[in-house]
């Protein structure tokens, strides 16, 4: 039987679904993928141990560079800790300035990432519809920051720029142009028959497993885990506006497809609450360059789950000690679950659908498929092997070079 | 009281762990440090009959002639609880919790890396985050160790 062979194949470093590189060892047997070993670390720049090199605020701009897509979510997560060591209250118009960037930010991603979904299933029409109305939101975030990506908008003890009325006019008219694209979404979401059989029962993650690995945001709430640092642990404005959160009980892609459109409608509510509601005062507060010594953990729902610092001051200029776990390192390690038995066709899709982000996380797991006759080959062995299994066979490239370059002389 | 000192208070009577190493900086946060011999039995009733069933991340800390470890630990919808052990740098044995956070694995493995820390228990497998060619006796989180642009 041709599918009775075991074999390993190398994925990566480069990336199959999105362009950031991690290895992937795959065991199958046939199509079926047995199990795998994923290697990361590619993209380690050691930013932990250079934040202790630096100032608190260059450390700020260091950390907002931790990842292009995120990157209000790991800067405001960082000064958070730091503002709660030196006792510094944040004004809330500052607070409320972070909310509607830090959801701007959501929306943003989250149709990045329908566009990718979309593409690695082969509906490109959703990548091309998705990432044109993206542009909506990008938009407003240059209009606001300046800045496509990487906002600079915080600073210890506040925001560096204001929101102003203006600015709330353009955001409330991209906010219904975006709802109402949304509820498109939405509805192909629920009704194109493409997407439900494609990815029902693709990349399954129980509610069980989902528990156990610890899996964070919008992939653990598609396996009905209802966790979200925004409730749970609110920070900036979000204890004062209201929102669901959002699960659903597909365990698989589809559900992950369904929570991320869910999300856009409530991030649409949340930017309006903010608009609505944000007091009017002072944008910052004045900060002493020296931080208190002292520890403190700061959590935030980034758009890919939750985001971990962890700063630890000694009463100097420089941070002590800084600690940064990002969503995609909790969810990775439910990737190995989620591909487990599943087909090797399906790998892209499943691996995007955590929205993967490697320069945040880069952090390595493993899993060992039992096997007896393990061997590695370096290249020029794989190279070697390849020569002499097609000369085995009668192809001996030594010889058609040769006839090659005697049929050039002549030319 | 607030459900963060009713959780003090528990661990102060079940373990004996002296008042000075609670620390309750604000509402949802305990930071607490046990010796190493009683961690075992500190994390299982954390994690057990405690219910800090989520493992958001593990930070290691060079302390001088200690490297200490920091589990942070999350209740569904609520409190956060942070637990601080310390071991000898000379022999920075740690036990693996991954028997009850396979989430743990990484985090444990960055310890080894970045740190130095003898991790028992832990499965074979791949490092890290650095490369398989760094070399095995250098940890870049430790104090000591200096990036280039400031050795002088």
């Amino acid at each position: 039987m041709p599918n009775s062979r075991k074999f390993k194949i190398p994925i990566g470093p480069q990336h199959p679904a999105l362009k950031e590189p991690e290895g992937f060892s795959i065991a199958l047997l046939g199509e079926k993928i047995l199990g795998l070993d994923i290697r990361l670390g590619y993209n380690h720049r050691g930013v932990e141990k250079a934040c202790e090199e630096r100032s608190y605020i260059q450390a700020m701009y260091l950390v907002e560079r931790v990842c292009g897509i995120c990157s209000h979510a790991h800067s405001t997560c960082f000064i958070q800790a730091v503002e709660e060591i030196g006792a510094i209250q944040v004004p809330k118009r500052a607070q409320y300035i972070r909310t509607i960037i830090a959801e701007l930010e959501r929306i943003h991603s989250h149709l990045l990432w329908l566009g990718v979904a979309g593409h690695e299933i082969g509906f490109d029409t959703l990548l091309m519809y998705t990432w044109r109305d993206r542009e909506v939101v990008m938009d407003l975030l240059a209009l606001i920051s300046g800045n496509r990506v990487n906002y600079g908008m915080n600073t210890f003890g506040g925001v560096r720029r204001d929101i102003t009325p203006g600015h709330v006019a353009e955001i409330l008219k991209g906010m219904d142009i975006l709802e109402e694209r949304t509820k498109y979404y939405v509805e192909v979401a629920t009704q194109e028959s493409t997407i439900i059989k494609r990815l029902s029962g693709v990349g399954v993650l129980t509610l069980k497993d989902a528990l156990a690995l610890d899996a964070v945001g919008p992939t653990s709430r598609a396996s009905g885990v209802d966790r979200d640092v925004r409730r749970d642990d609110p920070y900036a404005a979000y204890s004062e506006v209201k929102f669901d959160v959002i699960t659903d009980d597909h365990c698989d892609v589809y559900g992950r497809v369904i929570v991320r459109v869910k999300e856009l409608m409530e991030a649409y509510k949340i930017v309006r609450q903010c608009c609505q509601q944000m007091p009017e005062g002072p944008l910052t507060v004045k900060v002493p360059r020296k931080i208190p010594a002292g520890e403190a953990i700061s959590r935030y729902e980034a758009p890919r789950g939750e985001d971990v610092h962890y700063v630890k001051s000694n009463g100097g200029e420089k941070p002590e000690r800084v600690k940064i776990r990002a969503p995609t390192l909790a969810n990775v390690q439910a990737v190995k679950c989620m591909l487990k038995d599943g087909q090797l066709a399906d790998m892209p899709i499943v691996v995007a659908a955590i929205d993967p982000c490697f320069s945040c996380t880069d952090r390595l797991i493993s899993i060992a498929e039992p096997r007896k006759d393990k061997r590695v080959m370096r290249w020029d062995e794989l190279r070697d092997h390849g020569i002499a299994w097609h000369r085995a066979r009668g192809i001996d490239m030594d010889g058609l070079n040769l006839k090659f370059r005697k049929m050039l002389e002549r030319v | 009281m607030s459900q963060e000192e009713n959780i003090k208070q528990e661990l102060i009577t079940k373990f004996g762990i002296p008042e000075a190493n609670f620390r309750l900086p604000r509402e949802r946060r305990i930071f607490v440090e046990v010796g190493q011999e009683i961690f075992p039995a500190v994390f299982d009733y954390a994690v057990r009959q405690l219910k800090f069933c989520h493992l958001c991340t593990m930070t290691g800390l060079d302390d001088g002639d200690k490297l200490s470890v920091i589990y942070h630990l999350a209740q569904d919808r609520s409190i956060m609880i942070n637990i601080k052990t310390s071991v000898p740098k000379d022999n920075p044995k740690l036990m693996s919790v991954t028997s009850y956070f396979s989430s743990a694995d990484a985090y444990e493995r960055e310890l080894a890396d970045l740190l130095g820390f003898k991790v028992e228990g832990l499965p074979p497998g791949n490092r890290y985050p650095l490369t398989d060619d760094w070399p095995r006796d250098q940890f870049p989180l430790r104090k000591d160790w200096k990036t280039p642009a400031t050795k002088v």
